[in-house]
């Protein structure tokens, strides 16, 4: 396929994947907003003002980062996921298969959707912060970096996630079972440094805590991490979890017979 | 010339060991309007879905106008446009949106594909429907959609996988008439279909297929050669007691207006329509009792299937 050729197809795709969520925003944009909103109102004012200091700035200017990552993550994940299996239930997921269109455009189109839905819902999260704390973004370039490498690895893991699902239950355990907890022991609400030291340990396994973190480090200048191995380990993850849906894409797993 | 299809011992066996084709061979040749016949479950759809890239073969070779399928399916996809038996869109898009995405899968210039979605949904008589969801038409308006869908690229082989199922027979004849021109224009149809009749006024080519092999190949016209009978009914004005006199030819009253009569191969009707007036019987219509080429498709897969059991 000539090179405009697949510009036009994947422009086709994500045009069509942001229609789909704006389309339906009661349901994919107003949900997350009110939701983050409640956390601000309840963990950052109400309970937050009793806790004090947390890594030295108050925990309301604390926690929104981790909020705000939170909302990309969920929200970059759950588009894909159930944009992309909504097409396989109603098989018009057919329509790019016997299309020229590429495999790896498919992919980067569903992917880039999701991405869109999630930086959206950022945007709109942090806007409501800054009715709750002052935001003094302290390296902008590794802030806006690091939401977008975090909002692709979690698009395409929602992506793999909508091509082994066979029912629109499979496609609500991961993020139940799977990305809730890492969120929620992702250094979101707390500091690692709270934790003893075993327990330390167990939360530097979690992929989510150097998203979470590596974003703080762009708004706040502090994280419990160490950021350039973060930035490393959410690329080797992008890479690997491209490859593993290409393959995928490829041998036509549950999507061809 | 190039064939517009040409399919190679085309094998497919699915993960649980059913082999759906057993290697069947056949080409469909540029401009033809070709049909693909077989009872449920005999593999047409299969060999659809293999051409169409929704099924992965198990052996042979596919070629459309040349291009095989292993080396460049993007160039050979360019060139093919698919209407699924099962409605596959998206039944909460627009109707304008489901057919001018589509150009844009296929790589067209965004301003390119909204004309020919205007075209298409105009001539398939859609355009008062582009702005309704999918979900909100009815199943031969979504028949419909399916083709706008398909020709948007302006492939030079369609395929039509049961177009008219479930639609009503005023609709289903203007279908025909709009997948004429559309032959006459030069692409290629190939078309399965249930109705015999459909095939029969549409087609001008023909291969059955049946538990996963090809039975039979050739032209309608030299296939409903082979026809050695058939049964008519015939509307007569008298009102009859009895089935009169017929000489050689077999048949049976079957109301006090209509007679059904058997004519084999050889047998003149002429000659049956003079003993019927020198009994003062007159015959004001007459019809075939059933389709012929469905009287030929019943009695091929017999004959196949007697084979097989000996």
């Amino acid at each position: 396929m000539m090179s405009s050729a697949v510009w036009t197809s994947f422009a086709t795709i994500l045009r069509r994947e942001v229609r789909r969520f704006t389309r339906i925003w009661p349901q994919t944009l107003v949900p997350p907003v009110i939701t983050m909103s409640l956390y601000f109102v309840i963990f950052g004012s109400l309970i937050g003002s009793r806790i004090g200091e947390m890594g030295g700035f108050s925990y309301m200017e604390f926690v929104v980062p981790g909020l705000i990552m939170m909302a990309v993550i969920t929200n970059s994940y759950s588009n894909v996921a159930s944009s992309f299996y909504s097409a396989k239930f109603q098989r018009n997921v057919e329509e790019l298969l016997v299309s020229p269109t590429p495999n790896w455009i498919i992919m980067a189109g569903y992917v880039l959707g999701g991405v869109s839905r999630g930086l959206i819902v950022g945007f709109v999260v942090t806007l409501i912060a800054l009715f709750f704390t002052d935001l003094d973004v302290q390296h902008l370039g590794l802030t806006v970096a690091i939401v977008f490498c975090a909002a692709v690895l979690f698009s395409l893991a929602g992506f793999i996630n909508a091509i082994f699902a066979n029912s629109f239950d499979d496609i609500s355990i991961i993020p139940t079972f799977v990305l809730t907890p890492l969120t929620y022991l992702g250094g979101v609400f707390y500091s690692i440094e709270l934790l003893s030291p075993f327990w330390q340990g167990l939360s530097k396994l979690n992929p989510v805590l150097y998203m979470v973190n590596a974003f703080r480090y762009g708004v706040l200048g502090v994280s419990d991490i160490n950021v350039a191995w973060a930035f490393v380990g959410v690329l080797v993850f992008i890479a690997l979890l491209f490859g593993w849906g290409l393959h995928l894409m490829s041998h036509g797993k549950r999507l061809r017979h | 010339m190039t064939a517009a299809l040409s399919i190679r011992n085309l094998e497919k066996t699915y993960d649980n060991g059913f082999q759906a084709l057993k290697g069947i061979s056949f080409d469909v040749q540029p401009g033809d309007f070709f049909a693909l016949l077989g009872p449920n479950g005999a593999g047409k759809s299969t060999t659809i879905g293999i051409i169409c890239s929704l099924v992965r073969k198990t052996g042979g070779s596919v070629s459309i106008f040349g291009i095989d399928i292993d080396r460049d399916f993007a160039a050979a996809k360019r060139l093919l446009g698919v209407v699924p038996q099962e409605f596959n869109f998206s039944q909460f898009e627009k109707v304008y949106d489901i057919v001018c995405t589509q150009g844009g899968f296929y790589g067209m210039p965004r301003k390119l594909a909204e004309e020919r979605t205007e075209k298409y949904l105009k001539q398939l008589g859609l355009w008062d429907k582009r702005s309704t969801q999918a979900r909100m038409l009815s199943g031969g308006m979504k028949r419909r959609l399916m083709i706008a869908r398909a020709l948007i690229h302006e492939p030079k082989l369609l395929i039509l996988d049961e177009p008219t199922a479930g639609v009503d027979i005023e609709l289903r004849r203007s279908m025909w008439t709009f997948l004429q021109e559309i032959n006459s224009q030069g692409t290629t149809i190939i078309l399965t279909t249930h109705y015999l009749e459909e095939a029969e006024s549409l087609c001008r080519n023909i291969a059955i297929i049946d538990k996963g092999d090809i039975v039979e190949n050739t032209s309608v016209r030299a296939l409903l050669k082979t026809l050695n009978r058939e049964v008519f009914i015939l509307d007569v004005r008298e009102t009859l007691d009895q089935c009169p006199d017929l000489g050689g030819f077999e048949g049976r009253l079957l109301d006090e207006n209509s007679l059904e009569v058997t004519v084999e191969k050889g047998q003149s009707l002429n000659d049956l329509f003079t003993r019927l007036g020198e009994q003062g019987v007159a015959v004001v219509s007459m019809r075939n009792r059933a389709n012929r080429l469905e009287e030929l498709f019943v009695s091929l897969l017999a004959e196949e299937r007697q084979e097989g059991e000996e």
